[in-house]
């Protein structure tokens, strides 16, 4: 980094950072772009064309025969095909096979003496030399390029129909309580294992670290067991919040222990040894003393307990179910990429919705995530 | 919204019981054994009591916990596994056995080994890298957030962004899937990406790649920059290139951060299950032991006997990490 820094190589680091900043950047970007385009637009063209004039194939009716009117000595109906757009149009035709027989501006022969001729700006103009009958009007198939429209309708869309809204709620539901409760319970055994000697206190670190890793799959049955049996007995619904709360408290609590354990271990002897010599309580050194001191452990297990409880499937799906009320965002996205597979506008809006949360969180409070990653695996474990 | 205001309220009111439990345990171990205005030897006693029931006061609720969610569930699912569908009738190894047999269970070993060597590698490869080069740029830091950034994401939001990615339209109509758009673009024919044998595997891995990647160049970084500079500068003397300065002075002198990544991304890696439930649901060959565990706990009422065995091969799998982590944390300690 020092010599190197000044060579020529340097511009070969700079091209390759970028590159591979583009490479992990890209999909979200094609994602919120995506999420804001127009939902016709968004379904016939790549969001990287976003900013360009597209293309589309569309399908219009003319008016009904009804509507004719004579015109010297001819039948005529006229109308508009693009409402209220500045888009223009390039071909159109009248078979769906062929939808773009006929140039913009050129009439069209429809048989019988009838011409259909689509201006560039949409207006149509039928012309027949006789009267015209029936009551529904003439297809028209038409290429048209469109201006970029950006919009937050698929938003409006996936917040009220799609279900986000309440998952929304949900979500906020489980992540809350799941991240704030446990601090306490792991601060006070963090503090024991720390700073109070007993026997069997290594044995107990060990444990914890060894928890660390569990599968959580090693739970799911025996939880669920357990929770139908508690249900059943005192007679309550075995998925609830309380349940996923103090389920996620559970399989929070190793992480939580070993990193405040680790740095609450890190603070100088000097400062609990001069307050024990005051005359000071275990109890007040840990809730005057240290509980304050640990503020930036604290603060990065709550980021990683909030990240993880926010962006959980399988504890939710076990503990909280499936059906249409309790289905968290992450939930409710699976469910939707199931249902509605094809509709990018409302799977992009709603992946939107589901990420937006930690991202602001992750943004905002970054450096604390950095800190608790680090105490977390380079020093232990 | 009332939900959300029940939930304020219960954890408020959790965290309120839980500091009425610890201040009141404190004082009434106080005042059962007061050392405060005792003589020398009761107080002497009375102090050594307190000490000794105190620690284990602060822990309760946490050994509770911990006993209930993670140490009880380890027993039961091993017994469980034992066990027939509904959990009450033993039946031997019989569970085990109908695993070996299964082809689906065999097709979900083979493709968490491929996700095993593939994920931890290239994650940790990247990380390295990236590390290694955005510490020569000025602009790193906001390179590194952005790549840093995916790890915020959840599994499921991450398999909606890469399944736009993937997406596949008929050959003829305009793909908005860009994978596919740059594939037209350079002459050849859009794919179904998710939908072929073998190969849609990595295309999943790379998900994870993308997630993961970021927290092993967190934690790299930090590492390189604890290499003492007296080392580099004496490489850079001896006439060392950089590249020779990365690989046999930097990269040797990391080992350890580079196998604490390593492993960390190897337990999630074992853990994987989102992604493919997402993204396949196992089909097209694409199974993982996680979703395969997930499906039979629900199939047909759930059968608790293959469910339970199958988490039992998952945490087989974890335990050599588990036990090397323990190994280093004592040895820590110890320090």
């Amino acid at each position: 980094m020092i010599a190197s820094a000044r060579s020529p190589l340097i511009i070969v680091v700079h091209i390759s950072v970028l590159l591979l900043v583009a490479l992990w950047t890209l999909p979200t970007a094609g994602l919120l772009i995506s999420s804001l385009r127009d939902k016709d637009q968004l379904a016939v063209s790549g969001w990287w064309t976003a900013l360009s004039t597209s293309s589309q194939n569309l399908t219009g009716r003319a008016a009904s025969p009804e509507a004719q009117v004579e015109k010297d000595g001819k039948f005529v109906i006229e109308g508009k095909l693009l409402e209220g757009d500045t888009a223009k149009v390039s071909a159109f035709g009248v078979r769906p096979l062929q939808p773009s027989a006929f140039e913009a501006g050129k009439p069209a022969d429809l048989g019988d003496g009838q011409t259909l001729t689509v201006n560039e700006d949409g207006s149509y103009q039928i012309v027949s030399p006789t009267r015209m009958e029936g009551t529904r009007g003439q297809r028209i198939f038409y290429t048209a390029s469109v201006p970029p429209r950006f919009t937050l309708d698929n938003y409006r869309e996936v917040l009220n129909a799609a279900g986000i809204g309440s998952s929304f709620i949900n979500s906020l539901t489980v992540a809350i309580p799941s991240t704030i409760i446990p601090i306490l319970v792991a601060a006070f055994c963090a503090y024991a294992l720390a700073w109070m000697p007993f026997p069997g206190r290594a044995i107990l670190i060990a444990v914890i670290v060894g928890l660390l890793v569990v599968p959580l799959q090693m739970s799911l049955i025996p939880l669920l067991k357990l929770y139908n049996g508690v249900g059943a007995f005192f007679g309550v619904p075995a998925k609830t919040y309380v349940g996923i709360w103090l389920a996620h408290m559970g399989f929070g609590l190793p992480l939580a222990v070993y990193l405040l354990r680790n740095y609450m271990a890190g603070l100088p002897r000097e400062i609990l040894e001069s307050a024990r010599v005051d005359g000071a309580s275990d109890f007040d050194i840990f809730v005057k003393i240290i509980l304050p001191l640990s503020f930036p452990a604290l603060a990065s297990f709550s980021i990683f307990q909030f990240l993880w409880t926010w962006n959980d499937l399988l504890v939710a799906m076990v503990f909280l179910g499936t059906g249409n009320d309790e289905l968290v965002l992450t939930g409710r996205l699976v469910n939707l990429l199931g249902s509605r597979g094809g509709n990018w506008e409302i799977l992009t809006a709603s992946a939107f919705i589901t990420i937006i949360v930690p991202l602001i969180v992750f943004f905002s409070l970054q450096r604390y995530l950095v800190r608790g990653l680090l105490s977390g695996s380079v020093k232990g474990g | 919204m009332q939900q959300l205001l029940f939930a304020i309220f219960t954890m408020v009111g959790g965290v309120l019981a839980c500091a009425a439990y610890f201040f009141g345990t404190n004082w009434l171990l106080d005042k059962i054994f007061p050392s405060k205005g005792m003589t020398g030897a009761q107080a002497s006693q009375n102090l050594r009591i307190t000490n000794a029931i105190r620690p284990w006061l602060f822990m309760a609720p946490a050994l509770f916990a911990l006993a209930i969610y993670l140490v009880y569930p380890v027993f039961e699912s091993v017994r469980l596994a034992f066990h027939d569908r509904s959990g009450q009738q033993f039946v031997g190894f019989s569970n085990f056995v109908w695993m070996f047999n299964d082809g689906e269970f065999r097709q979900s070993i083979f493709n968490n080994f491929l996700w095993l060597l593939v994920v931890p590698a290239l994650s940790t490869f990247f990380g390295l890298v990236i590390a290694a080069l955005t510490d020569r740029i000025w602009w790193g830091n906001i390179a590194k957030t952005l790549i840093f950034m995916p790890m915020a994401i959840s599994f499921v939001g991450a398999a909606v962004i890469w399944k736009f990615v993937y997406d596949y339209r008929s050959e003829g109509s305009e793909q908005i899937g860009i994978l596919n758009a740059i594939v037209v673009a350079m002459g050849g024919q859009p794919e179904a990406w998710m939908t072929i044998p073998f190969w849609n595997n990595f295309f999943l891995m790379v998900i994870l790649i993308w997630i993961q990647t970021g927290f092993a160049m967190v934690i790299l970084s930090a590492a390189l920059r604890g290499i003492p500079e007296e080392t580099i500068e004496a490489a850079v003397i001896d006439g060392a290139n950089g590249l020779q300065i990365f690989f046999k002075i930097m990269v040797p002198q990391i080992w350890g951060t580079i196998a604490v990544v390593w492993t960390t991304i190897t337990i999630l890696v074992l853990k994987v299950f989102d992604i493919v439930l997402a993204m396949t649901n196992g089909q097209w060959q694409t199974q993982v032991l996680a979703n395969l565990m997930f499906d039979w706990m629900f199939r047909g009422g759930g059968d608790f006997g293959r469910g339970a065995s199958i988490a039992v091969v998952i945490m087989i799998l974890v335990v050599p990490i588990m036990i090397w982590n323990i190994r280093n944390a004592t040895k820590e300690m110890e320090r």
